[in-house]
């Protein structure tokens, strides 16, 4: 065996590992998609919020029955375009979509995000309204940072900035659309952009 | 230059098994169609070298039924594991050697 032979050997065993157990189609191109229907969200979220103009929310059901249509609207598109995306790479490269990384995947974050998301809601029906965005931003960060472990590590990097910026926001009240705005909109294209030159090419 | 062999493990030698120790050692345990479609095997030539890891003893068969479909899964055993690292050290090793010389 030449020293040459002996270098590709070891390094089809890494990529073999790397690629048996993780999910490799995730494209940054979903990440800055999420982030324009984040932004666009915000606006329209904004919007209602000035109609209401600073009365409480309580006294409001209909302004929160809008901006969770709203919420959930974004998400929607957000987990759709991602996943059509996915399903686009993954057979550009001849990988499975749907198999052992994409399952532990989905798996791993849903247990963070479904929780978050029901913490959310209870909060919203007990009218603890300021701490909301807090609350989706943190547990965000922590599906991010479960999901790092079975997909690109750089994920990990963004989960944490989530949860930097939701502990900020329960600091700050008040201000939980502007850093709605930046923690799903802004970062998410900042990091769709690094990911997508980095991986997609 | 002399380069010592003993190390190498034979049934090692076939690179396919060696790809196949690769992902479990990697996982806890991988179901044969996605050995098949990662690998990019037929079923014959993958359930061939299986058979060869698994005379071995260096991987286990934990056979189920998921529904009416069989699902075979393949983890690696401690024997395999520690196989797959002296394989690994002795490549190191290799490297090591032909540097120096």
């Amino acid at each position: 065996m030449k020293e040459k032979d002996i270098h590709a050997e070891i390094s089809s065993i890494r990529d073999l590992m790397e690629r048996s157990a993780k999910f490799i189609s995730l494209s940054g191109l979903s990440g800055i998609m999420a982030g324009i229907y984040a932004l666009i969200g915000a606006g329209m979220g904004y919007q209602i919020l000035q109609q209401i103009k600073g009365e409480p929310y309580r006294d409001n059901s209909l302004a929160i029955v809008e901006l969770f249509i709203l919420a959930f609207a974004v998400l929607f598109l957000s987990i759709g375009t991602c996943i059509w995306l996915s399903v686009r790479k993954a057979k550009k490269n001849g990988q499975p979509f749907w198999g052992t990384s994409s399952k532990r995947l989905l798996i791993n974050m849903a247990i963070p995000l479904v929780s978050g998301g029901l913490f959310t809601f209870i909060l919203i029906f007990h009218g603890h309204y300021g701490i909301v965005a807090s609350s989706t931003l943190i547990f965000y960060g922590l599906a991010l940072i479960a999901a790092s472990h079975y997909t690109y590590s750089d994920v990990k990097g963004l989960g944490i900035m989530e949860i930097l910026l939701g502990l900020l926001a329960a600091w700050v009240p008040g201000y939980g659309l502007i850093f709605w705005s930046v923690g799903f909109g802004l970062l998410h294209i900042i990091y769709g952009t690094v990911m997508h030159f980095k991986y997609d090419s | 230059m002399k380069i010592s062999l003993d190390q190498f493990d034979k049934a090692f030698e076939n690179r396919i098994r060696l790809q196949i120790m690769s992902v479990l050692v990697a996982n806890e345990s991988y179901d044969f169609n996605s050995l098949k479609e990662l690998l990019d095997l037929t079923d014959g030539n993958l359930a061939s070298h299986l058979k060869a890891l698994e005379k071995e003893e260096y991987m286990q068969v934990q056979k189920s039924f998921i529904g009416r479909k069989p699902n075979t899964r393949y983890s690696v055993t401690e024997k395999g594991r520690a196989a797959f690292k002296r394989h690994l050290q002795a490549l190191e090793n290799l490297i090591k050697q032909q540097k120096i010389s």
